[in-house]
């Protein structure tokens, strides 16, 4: 079962946990990732902000659930991506899947990731203290990150 | 039809949507583009520089693709989600 959330709110890890642990009583496992805002430009960081396209995102990330689960024998994969303004040490994305086996959890997980990052429509802009902002940049490693999935 | 902007590019052109008329020469996204350029030196700038992604009924495409008057077209520079 595949369940997508993009959302301004936060969410809690604890709670996906226990949904995704009671959801199957198959389930040997549970892989979880979370990405989090972090400051590490020489400009002071007071936030950021997460733009997405509304129907299309969802598509995106719902697509690439998709296809995790066609390419590894798992149960649930639940994928949480916040927008809006975010604060340095906000949780910003949650990708979670549950398995019978760790080698397909921990793949799923770092697919969905990979894929995310690289073609799910998010735009993250950085807004320093000095009132400067700045739009990040795709980083080509995310992109070889990407192709490394890509099947003949 | 509907033309979508986001991110660094919504910004650059000062806008995140436009409704349209397709012209009748205009035949793919990038002949749109062509057209879109000739809206003043904001667009002319936008338009002009940098990669940019194209999107048609929020299914990701190429700028050869033909577009239609009811599509909804979306422009935007590469993703940075996650």
């Amino acid at each position: 079962m595949i369940s997508i959330s993009v959302q301004r709110e936060d969410f809690d890890v604890g709670e996906e946990y226990q949904r995704l642990k009671a959801d199957c009583r198959t389930v040997g496992g549970i892989a979880l990732f979370t990405g989090l805002v972090r400051d590490i430009t020489g400009n002071p960081l007071t936030s950021l902000q997460l733009e997405h396209y509304p129907g299309m995102t969802e598509k995106s990330l719902q697509a690439t659930a998709a296809e995790a689960l066609q390419r590894w024998p798992v149960a649930d994969i639940r994928i949480v991506h916040r927008i809006g303004e975010l604060k340095p040490g906000d949780q910003i994305v949650l990708v979670a899947v549950s398995g019978e086996h760790r080698a397909a959890v921990f793949s799923a997980c770092e697919f969905i990731m990979d894929i995310l990052k690289t073609s799910a429509p998010f735009w993250k802009k950085e807004v320093y203290r000095d009132g400067e902002g700045h739009w990040v940049e795709a980083k080509t490693s995310d992109q070889q990150r990407a192709r490394r999935w890509q099947q003949d | 039809m509907k033309i979508l902007f986001f991110g660094s590019l919504r910004e650059q052109l000062g806008t995140g949507e436009l409704e349209l008329r397709l012209p009748d020469h205009v035949q793919t996204v990038s002949d749109l583009v062509s057209t879109l350029k000739q809206r003043g030196e904001q667009w002319q700038q936008g338009l002009g520089q940098g990669q940019f992604l194209c999107a048609i009924n929020q299914v990701m495409t190429v700028d050869t693709a033909s577009l239609s008057d009811n599509d909804e077209l979306a422009l935007f520079p590469p993703v940075t989600g996650g």
